[in-house]
């Protein structure tokens, strides 16, 4: 099985985030990380490595200092890293970077990709599907628990309150939660390893049936009017109350209480 | 002179920090407080490869230097001193001597086991009249056969009841040098459940303690006589050299120690308030904290030093890297003391009190100046090689 993790570098947003005074993200302030959903879905790439033997790449799009976290996946046992970088493709939005993405991966075999859910310095969630819908193949968003059955993926897809079990064919992308698992360390023969082995690099010329219109900056429809950091949702509270009307009676309490009614 | 980490170093520093912060630290005060070894800990580190970082590949470790290893002790030490010197001890006086003087056959038998961490090693050459003076050995190995036949006993071994494999110090016979009899002293690998080898009692310490630190007791106890490590007499020297390299372990964990209560005063003292300000606007506390940073600084220095000097000896093993090794744990472990102490003093009450990490840290500090070559040994060592 052969299985691509597409994995982004991004600024360590514990603690806040700091802005340029253009609104832009001030990445040299804070310290490049590698996503959290990304490395979770790095995480369920090696387990099915373990498990079932596979060969695992991972992908990057970034500056050429992106290549840290495909050294970083290496470390913690990802077979090859390729590092996608042009000057023209910088300044992408998620239609670009998709893009571009898609266009490094036609020239890769793969049954499964995997994509985090989002980063954390855009909270977007759309390149995963969007690199698929590009691909043609189907994609299964928020996965917090993923398997191989045969020929197919079975994917628990996280709900507010439930899960959806789907399965899907391979090939086919899957989106990860950071709830999917705890990702390993590296290991320090790892790292020295991975600091040795070569990254491939590849640039606008590399990528297979993209047009330039949609690459970079000028291929990006979306222009960031102004950036904050994300107001967080509370967790919300769950009851289970005995009976309908004790469900009803303590939903107008919290009401009054609100002074909704 | 290059003062700059390679990208290898900082990656392995990152991934020692962040294994030490979520998985060593929230046990330490546990572990301290229930004298408790952290056997959940060990077989974190033995997934991760932590157990053989300066170990080849082709003997299941991680093939790294002894610069990264340093750096691994030195992380862990920052959040847990015992911690800390159960990889040390491990490393570099039960896998070192092995992969140094063993024969081929001795390393394919124990060091995978030991690298991966299925098999934890000790090493025992103090005894109740020869910890200093390690001439003054009374543990005897009399050849008997095909097998040594060991009598007598080992105190305050570190790993003591928890290691499988034991490097084990002992006197072979009397010889003459220079016109003067002196004890001969070989070295032996001794596995865990030989007929004969028994443990005594656990001490019961000041410091790391989580710790295993036992008395080994060795009656009749019969090992093959493959099991001699490196030639007959050679023990002393072997002994010796193994401590070279295990200062350096020490001096790491040392380091570790200080540089982890200059952390938590650095925080503490921004978040205490004392006369309507917090502590670190007081111009004693930021001269204290200047001169505990340069000297935890320095320390590093020496340690990094001693375990490049440690990896020329791999390639070149002319090169003698015992005065660097001192000079690391001489300065690191006074350092840790001092650094530690005024970590307490600055705490103010709270330092005294047991929740507080500085407490234990300044316990735990104060053994580097006594295992593995007291300071007042590293003196001797140092100034030795001065007046050669």
């Amino acid at each position: 099985m052969k299985i691509v993790v597409c994995i982004k570098q991004v600024p360590d947003t514990k603690g806040g985030v700091k802005f340029n005074p253009d609104g832009t993200l001030d990445r040299g302030a804070m310290l490049a990380i590698m996503n959290p959903d990304d490395k979770a879905g790095l995480e369920a790439a090696l387990r099915l490595k373990d498990e079932y033997g596979a060969e695992v790449t991972v992908l990057t799009m970034g500056l050429p200092k992106a290549a840290d976290v495909l050294r970083e996946a290496i470390a913690m046992g990802a077979d090859k890293g390729i590092l996608v970088t042009d000057r023209v493709l910088g300044g992408a939005d998620t239609w670009a970077t998709s893009t571009t993405i898609a266009g490094a991966l036609r020239n890769i075999d793969y049954d499964l990709i995997i994509t985090g859910r989002q980063a954390i310095d855009g909270d977007t969630a759309q390149v995963g599907p969007q690199i698929a819908e590009h691909l043609g193949i189907p994609v299964i968003s928020y996965a917090q628990d993923l398997k191989i059955d045969g020929d197919k993926v079975v994917v628990q897809r996280q709900y507010d309150d439930r899960y959806h079990v789907l399965e899907a064919k391979m090939p086919c992308l899957v989106t990860a939660l950071s709830e999917l698992n705890v990702p390993r360390y590296m290991t320090p023969g790892g790292i020295f390893d991975a600091c040795a082995a070569e990254i491939t690099t590849w640039g606008r010329a590399d990528l297979k049936d993209v047009e330039d219109c949609n690459l970079g900056l000028k291929g990006s429809p979306t222009k960031i009017a102004k950036a904050s950091d994300k107001v967080r949702k509370g967790a919300g509270e769950k009851i289970v109350p005995d009976s309908p009307e004790d469900g009803v009676a303590y939903i107008i309490g919290k009401f009054k209480e609100k002074h909704i009614i | 002179m290059d003062f700059t980490l390679s990208k290898e170093h900082e990656m392995a520093r990152q991934l020692f920090r962040d294994f030490a912060e979520n998985e060593v630290k929230p046990l330490a005060q546990e572990v301290d407080e229930e004298e408790r070894f952290p056997r959940e800990t060990v077989e974190k580190m033995a997934k991760y490869g932590f157990m053989g970082i300066p170990v080849p590949k082709e003997y299941g470790g991680q093939g790294c230097d002894i610069l990264t290893y340093a750096m691994c002790v030195e992380e862990l030490s920052k959040v847990c001193g015992t911690t800390g010197v159960i990889v040390s001890a491990h490393t570099s006086l039960c896998v070192d001597p092995i992969l140094t003087y063993g024969t081929e056959e001795q390393k394919q038998k124990y060091v995978p086991d030991l690298a991966t961490g299925k098999k934890i090693g000790a090493f025992g050459l103090t005894e109740p009249g020869a910890g200093t003076d390690a001439q003054g050995q009374q543990t005897k190995a009399v050849l008997d056969g095909d097998e040594w036949v060991l009598n007598g006993s080992k105190c305050f071994i570190t790993n003591g009841k928890e290691a499988d494999v034991y490097i084990v110090i002992a006197v072979t016979g009397i010889v003459e040098k220079k016109g003067r009899k002196i004890k001969e002293i070989s070295s032996f690998i001794v596995e865990k459940g030989t007929p004969g080898f028994t443990f005594g009692t656990k001490e019961k310490k000041m410091g790391i303690r989580g710790s295993s630190t036992y008395e080994l007791i060795f009656t009749d106890c019969r090992i093959p006589k493959e099991n001699i490590l490196g030639k007959q007499g050679e023990g002393f020297k072997i002994a010796m050299h193994t401590l070279d390299g295990g200062r350096i372990g020490i001096a790491a964990q040392a380091l570790g120690i200080a540089a982890g209560a200059l952390e938590r005063t650095i925080a503490y003292t921004k978040e205490r308030k004392q006369f309507g300000k917090s502590i670190a606007n007081f111009q004693n506390t930021q001269f204290q904290l200047a001169d505990m940073a340069t000297k935890v600084e320095a320390a590093r220095m020496l340690v990094y030093k001693a375990a490049r000097k440690k990896d020329e000896f791999k390639t070149n093993p002319k090169i003698s890297y015992s005065v660097e090794a001192a000079q690391a744990k001489l300065y690191a472990a006074e350092v840790a003391m001092e650094v530690t102490t005024k970590a307490v003093q600055l705490h103010g009450g709270y330092g005294y009190i047991r929740e507080y990490d500085v407490e234990r840290m300044m316990r735990d500090a104060k053994i580097t100046e006594i295992y593995e070559g007291t300071s007042e040994v590293q003196r001797m060592v140092i100034s030795g090689a001065l007046l050669k």
